[in-house]
């Protein structure tokens, strides 16, 4: 059974006929749990004892930092699969995620910088975390570069791929860089076992905010790689059905 | 609460609301790459099955 469903999921056509129909039933559920937790954050919630209003950026700093770490798994999940079973639509993913992951790790780095300068009374500081995470924008960067300096397609997907594998052994650096070293940034206070650290009032418009973001992602994943995979269709007959 | 006293986020108003506009800024600028991607993919597929189709035509 799940032999048959990986083939069907790797067949292109099948692929972008699903992508396209279930591309909205990430989006709406994003737009709608987006304005939940923004209301619930920025109203709702009552001020941090510690940090008063400045704690609100944890609605999108935290959202925008867990896309950095997934997407990349995600990329990296999917080149594997894309290199080991040839499969061209785990490599249209992979592709897909790098761009999406870039934006997010870019504005995880920038969120951080804002809440740090008021909290920390710095915007940077050459700590575990913020160093690792500064590493995974690089990473990505390589990637799409990568990718961009080869014309070949199927190269260009084999060669990333490698990258992007090689490049997994940081996104356990940087959950862990927090516990492991004596680091600036706090510990987690949602991922972790047992209770989390926060009042309710304050931790469901968090969840809200992760859910959201993590739908759009899904939804902008699907979009971008239903283009390559038509990118990776040499005139097969079902991209004039699919372009029509 | 008044609105100033929201807009004024108990100080931290120049820190909490440029995080917020950037959220906002990268999620609009992903939904319009994300959809440009999209339509180029489908320009290219369209131009190849179309040459392809000139090609085989004696």
């Amino acid at each position: 059974m799940a032999w048959v469903w990986f083939h069907k999921f790797g067949s292109p056509p099948h692929f972008y006929r699903l992508a396209s129909r279930l591309t909205p039933w990430f989006a709406w559920p994003a737009l709608l749990l987006g304005c939940a937790g923004l209301y619930g954050g920025l109203v709702l919630a009552p001020p941090d004892y510690q940090q008063g209003d400045g704690f609100r950026i944890i609605y999108v700093h935290a959202p925008a930092a867990w896309l950095s770490l997934m997407v990349y798994v995600v990329m990296a999940v999917s080149a594997a699969v894309g290199l080991i079973w040839r499969m061209n639509v785990a490599h249209a993913v992979a592709a897909s995620c790098a761009p999406i992951g870039a934006s997010f790790t870019a504005l995880a780095l920038a969120t951080g910088m804002l809440w740090g300068r008021p909290m920390w009374g710095t915007y940077w500081e050459w700590d575990p975390r913020l160093t690792s995470e500064l590493l995974l924008l690089f990473l990505y960067l390589g990637y799409m570069g990568l990718r961009n300096a080869i014309d070949d397609l199927p190269r260009a997907d084999r060669a990333s791929a490698v990258l992007a594998i090689v490049g997994v052994v940081n996104v356990p650096i940087i959950h862990y860089s927090v516990i492991w070293w004596n680091s600036l940034h706090q510990a987690p206070s949602v991922m972790k076992f047992g209770q989390p650290t926060m009042p309710p009032s304050m931790l469901v418009p968090l969840l809200l905010m992760l859910a959201a973001f993590t739908l759009l992602f899904a939804a902008l994943l699907l979009i971008r790689a239903r283009g390559q995979v038509l990118r990776r269709e040499r005139s097969a007959s079902w991209i004039r059905e699919a372009l029509a | 609460m008044s609105l100033a006293d929201f807009l004024h986020m108990g100080g931290y108003a120049a820190f909490v609301w440029p995080s917020y506009a950037l959220a906002a800024l990268v999620i609009l600028i992903n939904i319009l790459s994300a959809r440009r991607a999209l339509r180029e993919g489908q320009r290219a597929a369209r131009r190849r099955f179309e040459t392809g189709l000139e090609s085989r035509q004696p």
